[in-house]
Parts: C-alpha cells; sequence; structure tokens
C-alpha cells in the first residue's frame, strides 16, 4: 500500500465556525422549489439533516409559513425518542404532517419481512415511499441527504428527476450550471431535491450548534441495552434477531446518524454536548455511514437502491 | 469560513483521482474505514498499491471501465477554509460535464502528465476554463517522479501552454505552473526535495491564498432577482410584502433607489432582512428578503437593480454556446431560455460558428455543419418571446449566462454565454 506509507504533514480542520454561504445556497433551492413545483413536501425523518432542512426552510420563507408539508415514512422501527422528537417540532412549527408505515406495505403484501440475522425494513420503505408520492401527488420531494456521506450520492444532483417509477437514472442526469435549476417535468415524474448537497456532516453539527437547534436526545450519550456483532455496537431491540451468543450489556453510547434501529451503529461516547460531539467526529477515524449496516451490504449498495427510488 | 471551489480536470491517466486522494488524505478528511473499504477494493482488483481514484469513482460503471463518467463532488477542509472539488470526466465525450463541474468554481486545476505534456484534453479544459472566465489557473504538472524530476521537461510544457494562453486568456486571468508527484505527495502539502529548482509554492498552499469569487462579485454592479414574494397575510404582518432572493451580484444598501425590471417602476429599500434580523446590507450570493417604501409591480422572475444601472434590454441576443445533448442545436428551433430564475421562449436564428479548440485556431472558426452537436461550443444569435435583462458573461457572470431547456424532453440542452 505505497500511497499511504507516509504522511508529510497533519493538517486539521479545527476552525469550527459555519460557512454561511452553505445556508444562502440552501435557501436559495428551496425558494426554487416552492415556485417551481406545485406540491412540494420535505422528507423528515427525525434526523439532524432533516431537522436541518426543516430549519432553512423556516428562514427561507420568514415571516411567511413553511409552504411544504413533512412526509415521514415510519419502518416501524424507529427510535421512541425520534418520534417523540417529530411530534414535538411539527406541533411547535404548526406543520403538516403526513405518516405512512412501512408495515401497512407488507400487509398489502407489496413487501415482504426480511428474514434472518440481518433483516432490516430499510430497504422496504423505498415502496412506501413511492406509494406515498403517488397517494399525495408530490411532484417535489426534500431531503437532507449529502453529497459527502457516500460515494454514488457524490454524484448526485440538487434537483434529480426520478420517471415515474421513482428511479434514478445516473447517466441521464440534467447537467446544472453554475446556480440555474431546472425542475421541468412530465406528468407522473418528480423530482429529488437536495438543497444541503454541499454540506459535510461537520457543516451540519456546526450549524445546529450556532443555530442553537434542539436535536433528538440519542444524539447525546445516555446508557442503552448494545450488543457487538461485526466489530459494531447495536443497539438491543425487539426488531433485532439475535443469536445465542449475542448477550447485550449495558453501556454509554450515542448515534451519529438516526435511522431505523435495525440498520443504525451506536459508538460508545461520552458526549452530552454539541461541543464534545463535535469534538468526537473532529477526531473520528470511522465515517458517518460507517456507522450504517444498510450500506456495508455491497460496494454499490446506496447506487443500487438509488436506482430503485430510495433516496 | 468561507468556501473555495475548485474544478480538476485532466485526461484518461493523468493521476487526477490520485491527487484529490492525496489531498484529502493529507488533510485528514478520509476516515479509518474509508481506507479499509478502499484497501480491500484495491485487493479485489488484484492491485498492491491503493487505488485512490475508487474514492471518487462512485459508480459502478465507473468502476468495472475504470474512468469517470460524472461529476463527483468532493471536500475537504484545512483550518483556513472549506474547499469544494468539482471532479470532472477528462474523456471527450463527456466534456458537458467538465462544463458543468467548472461552472461554479473559482479555480481550475488542470492536469497533464510530464511523459506526455499537452495534448488535446489540455487545450480543451484550458479553453473552457477562460471561457467560463475562471481567474485562477493552477497547470499541475505530475508524474514528475517518471522523469526523474526534470526541470526541462516541465519548462518546455510550461512555454508551450503559455503560447496557448496568449491565444484565450483574459486580462484578469492568472497561471500558475506546480511540478508535483500525486503517487508521493511532492509539492501537494509537503515541498518537495527532488525539485531544488521550484521556487513556488506547493499546490495547497497555492489554494490557500486564492480570494474567493464573492469578494469581485460584490464589487460590480447590483442585481436582484425576485425568486419569492413573501405575503404571510397574517395578522402581525398584515400587509407585509417581502422580495425574495439571492442576490446574483453588488451590493445593496437600506435607501438605495431600485427599479424593478421589466416594469421600470422605481422605489427605495427600506429593509434588508435575514429570518427576522434587520441587515444594513446585503453582498453577493446573500440569501435575504428585501422590502420596499412603495407598493410597486414585482413579481417572481422580476429584477430588482440601481437606478442608472440598468442592465440593457434584450430580445436578440448573440451568445457563445457549449452544446450538452445528443440531439444537434439547429437553426429555427425554439426552445425555453432560463436566464438566472426567468423563463423566456427562445428562438435559434443563426448559428454563425463553431469553434475550432483541437487546433486551437480561434480567430479562424470552422464552418458549421448542419448545427451545433454534443460537446461543441459555437457562436449562435436568438431572439426571446419576451425581454431578458442579462448583462454581458464577461462584464458580470452572475448575470450574463443562461441555459437552454428542450420543451420536449425538459432537459437542460445548453448553456449559454451572452456577448
Amino acid at each position: 500500500m505505497s500511497t499511504f506509507s507516509e504522511k508529510t504533514t497533519v493538517y486539521q480542520a479545527n476552525d469550527s465556525s459555519f460557512p454561511r454561504e452553505l445556508e444562502d445556497e440552501a435557501i436559495y433551492i428551496l425558494r426554487e422549489v416552492a415556485s417551481q413545483f406545485e406540491k412540494p413536501a420535505i422528507l423528515f425523518s427525525g434526523g439532524k439533516d432533516s431537522i436541518t432542512v426543516v430549519r432553512l426552510a423556516q428562514k427561507a420563507f420568514y415571516p411567511g409559513k413553511i409552504p411544504f408539508a413533512l412526509l415521514h415514512v415510519d419502518t416501524g422501527h424507529n427510535f421512541p425518542e425520534t418520534i417523540e422528537y417529530r411530534d414535538w417540532l411539527v406541533n411547535k412549527l404548526g406543520l403538516e404532517l403526513h405518516v405512512r408505515y412501512v408495515a401497512d406495505s407488507i400487509k398489502q403484501g407489496k413487501v415482504k419481512e426480511e428474514t434472518g440475522k440481518y433483516a432490516s425494513r430499510n430497504a422496504l420503505q423505498t415502496v412506501t415511499l413511492l406509494d406515498a408520492i403517488e397517494e399525495f401527488k408530490f411532484d417535489a420531494c426534500i431531503g437532507g441527504a449529502r453529497r459527502d456521506e457516500e460515494k454514488a450520492r457524490a454524484k448526485e444532483r440538487i434537483f434529480s428527476v426520478r420517471d415515474d417509477f421513482g428511479q434514478w437514472n445516473a447517466k441521464k442526469q440534467r447537467p446544472e450550471l453554475f446556480d440555474m435549476l431546472n425542475g421541468k417535468i412530465e406528468l407522473g415524474e418528480n423530482v429529488r431535491v437536495f438543497p444541503i448537497s454541499n454540506w459535510t456532516e461537520l457543516d451540519v453539527w456546526n450549524y445546529i450548534k450556532e443555530e442553537e437547534l434542539r436535536i433528538p436526545t440519542i444524539y447525546f450519550t445516555h446508557e442503552r441495552e448494545v450488543f457487538e456483532r461485526d466489530g459494531m455496537i447495536w443497539a438491543d431491540s425487539e426488531f433485532i434477531n439475535k443469536s445465542e451468543d449475542e448477550v447485550p450489556y449495558k453501556t454509554q453510547v450515542r448515534f451519529r446518524t438516526v435511522g431505523d434501529m435495525t440498520c443504525t451503529a451506536a459508538v460508545a461516547s461520552t458526549a452530552d454536548n454539541l461541543e464534545d460531539v463535535i469534538g468526537e467526529i473532529l477526531s473520528a477515524q470511522i465515517s458517518e455511514r460507517g456507522a450504517r449496516i444498510d450500506d456495508k451490504r455491497s460496494e454499490a449498495a446506496m447506487e443500487k437502491r438509488k436506482q430503485a427510488g430510495y433516496f | 469560513m468561507d468556501i473555495l471551489r475548485i474544478a480538476t480536470a485532466g485526461s484518461v491517466d493523468d493521476g487526477k483521482s490520485t491527487l484529490i486522494g492525496r489531498l484529502l488524505y493529507e488533510t485528514n478528511s478520509i476516515t479509518k474505514d474509508k481506507i479499509e473499504a478502499l484497501e480491500t477494493a484495491s485487493k479485489r482488483k488484484g492491485l498492491d498499491f491503493l487505488d485512490l481514484s475508487l474514492l471518487t469513482d462512485g459508480l459502478i460503471a465507473e468502476r468495472e471501465q475504470g474512468i469517470t463518467i460524472d461529476v463527483a463532488h468532493i471536500y475537504f477542509s484545512t483550518p483556513h477554509r472549506k474547499y469544494i472539488i468539482a471532479d470532472t470526466p477528462g474523456h471527450f465525450e463527456y466534456t458537458r460535464n467538465m462544463v458543468t463541474g467548472a461552472s461554479n468554481t473559482s479555480v481550475s486545476i488542470i492536469l497533464i502528465d510530464a511523459r506526455n505534456g499537452v495534448v488535446e484534453q489540455t487545450k480543451r479544459h484550458f479553453y473552457i476554463s477562460s471561457m467560463l472566465r475562471i481567474k485562477n489557473i493552477i497547470v499541475a504538472v505530475n508524474k514528475m517522479d517518471l522523469v526523474a524530476y526534470n526541470q526541462e521537461k516541465f519548462e518546455a510544457i510550461k512555454t508551450e501552454l503559455l503560447e496557448i494562453a496568449e491565444q484565450v486568456s483574459f486580462k484578469e486571468q492568472t497561471l500558475q505552473f506546480i511540478p508535483i508527484s500525486s503517487l508521493y505527495g511532492e509539492n501537494l502539502v509537503r515541498k518537495s526535495e527532488e525539485t531544488p529548482w521550484y521556487e513556488g509554492a506547493t499546490l495547497l498552499e497555492t489554494l490557500e491564498n486564492f480570494s474567493t469569487q464573492n469578494l469581485e462579485l460584490s464589487t460590480i454592479q447590483a442585481r436582484f432577482p425576485v425568486q419569492h414574494v413573501v405575503r404571510p397575510k397574517t395578522e402581525e404582518y398584515h400587509d407585509y410584502r417581502g422580495y425574495a432572493g439571492k442576490i446574483a451580484s453588488g451590493t445593496f444598501l437600506i435607501g438605495d433607489l431600485v427599479e424593478a425590471l421589466p416594469s421600470g417602476q422605481i422605489s427605495k429599500i427600506k429593509t434588508i432582512e435575514k429570518f427576522g434580523t434587520q441587515l444594513e446590507s446585503g453582498n453577493a450570493k446573500d440569501s435575504i428578503v428585501i422590502t420596499l417604501e412603495d407598493n410597486i409591480d414585482v413579481s417572481r422572475g422580476n429584477m430588482l437593480v440601481k437606478v442608472g444601472e440598468q442592465p440593457e434590454s434584450r430580445k436578440e441576443i448573440i451568445a457563445k454556446i457549449c452544446w450538452l445533448d445528443s440531439q444537434m442545436l439547429t437553426v429555427g428551433k425554439t426552445y425555453l431560455l432560463q436566464h438566472g430564475i426567468n423563463r423566456v421562449k427562445a428562438k435559434i436564428t443563426n448559428i454563425s460558428s463553431v469553434i475550432d479548440i483541437k487546433n486551437m485556431s480561434l480567430s479562424n472558426e470552422a464552418p458549421v455543419d448542419g448545427g451545433l452537436k454534443l460537446n461543441e461550443i459555437g457562436w449562435i444569435s436568438l431572439k426571446t418571446a419576451s425581454p431578458i435583462f442579462a448583462d454581458k458573461y464577461e462584464e458580470n457572470p452572475a448575470n450574463g449566462s443562461f441555459i437552454l431547456i428542450d420543451e420536449s424532453g425538459n432537459s437542460t440542452v445548453g448553456v449559454g454565454f451572452v456577448e
């Protein structure tokens, strides 16, 4: 491995101020969504990225109201803290919330519950999402995905056109020049919009800190029943099929991302405030999606899910 | 903290991915799990070294073919600033991506393989960077290790490229040549001991010292395209009427006399706001809300400018255009022209010439063969259904470009630069 044999200088990004240009860019994108589409919605997971998107929408239209509804695709395997947070936010900002359940898609026979040790509903939510888009006739769905998360996402446009089947075609993406966004679509097509495309995980955390945003408590250290699998810390829950040698124990952990309980790993942490969380990220040896069990399935896991209509 | 946006370009195998990988690695922007994933993937490909290109080639087809198809965005930070790299493919057939990737940047890094020198792609990249009026060009002469860090080789490439620059460069453009080896990290972050004859800065030092484009944009004539009219109609804000948008260029101050285009009505800026915060002024790239003293006719797609600084009202436009679609651009066809956020119908009235980049014979432009094809750059004339208020691209890049949208497929098919 000759390329990495010697690191010449050590650079550490220690300036924690948030680049405000990113906020201006995101607000611009959200205002374009409000003007170019008939019925846009924010895909809300209760995670820090979608919380950031809601904050940006609040700023973009102030003193007017946020002109988007929220759509939450509930796998039924959420952390209860996330649901609590979601309901608090919706109530505080007076937003319209739609929830659609993966359990219903399973009941309707549209998808089949996975079995085995790694069973998760994460991939199943695509079907529920596409059905909800059709049901509500959403022509734009705003998401908190970032290009730094994963390399298939690094190729994603800000306005990403999906066909009738919700599919992403990487080779037919529209070129995006300067800041001109082309959201023209045919009936039945929809656009996924990523206003924080150019933000990194650190940018999001610095923004949350500077804006003093409340976030779900599971982002901070807490005591939890966990067990170890494949070198990662898993939160113990009734939704996970454990083997006999996977014995749960209590320890101090926090989560770096908030996904489905079956696909989000925890990290050992003592960080109980944003300052410490940011400090941990700066010195972290593992990337954010490294704690996402769903991405570990294969090198192209994300691209394949995106082609099928996943976020 | 500010942001510097960079475009990287090079031919196949110029070592661009290795260069980016190296920058990420040295700035601590790759985490352990990503390096491990890279090791596994490199081994699977039968390589005994880390293939850093696997870091940026995100699509299955790219990894299979070992080429970069699409623009990838890559992020790293130093204590000084945040960097966004638009990594664009070096293949001829994907030139449209290069224009796309470079359109938002203020620095272009052009990679040259020291063994091969200036090739057709180098000229193309240089030409596009100049067409986009990217002020800072870094020519990174890579793989210096394979030519024994030979100074003559480096100087010869420099001389050849400077000759090309004479034809296409513009006054404000600066060119810097740096001898590097991405593989060994020479002159990237650490000054190389192999090139004692090179007295300039390393690549990262050079980047750290550039000023960002926003500063320059703020010093030219002010343009404010209105994206959205904020009318809360609540009790508290009953008569509130705010114009939301991102300042394209220049600076607006409270009290400035502004003219709304196209109506021509004049009013005075009452407030400049951002989420309830009252500002004294707004600069280029700020997303703000402006309220005016008088109730005048302003709606989405209109533009506020300072009185006495109006851009020309244009219905007939001459522009340089880069064609991005496999279906040819032909005379007589109608497209939707999007200038900033404003859309009007436009009809192509003439294609006068195609630019022959390969031979750099920019004055003897080639004749048009039926129309403009994918990846070609040419001069066109068009007329619009209603006037647009554009500046010349070279005077105001933020208000001097447009895209063409094909009304049948809705795709973005061309990008134009107003003359």
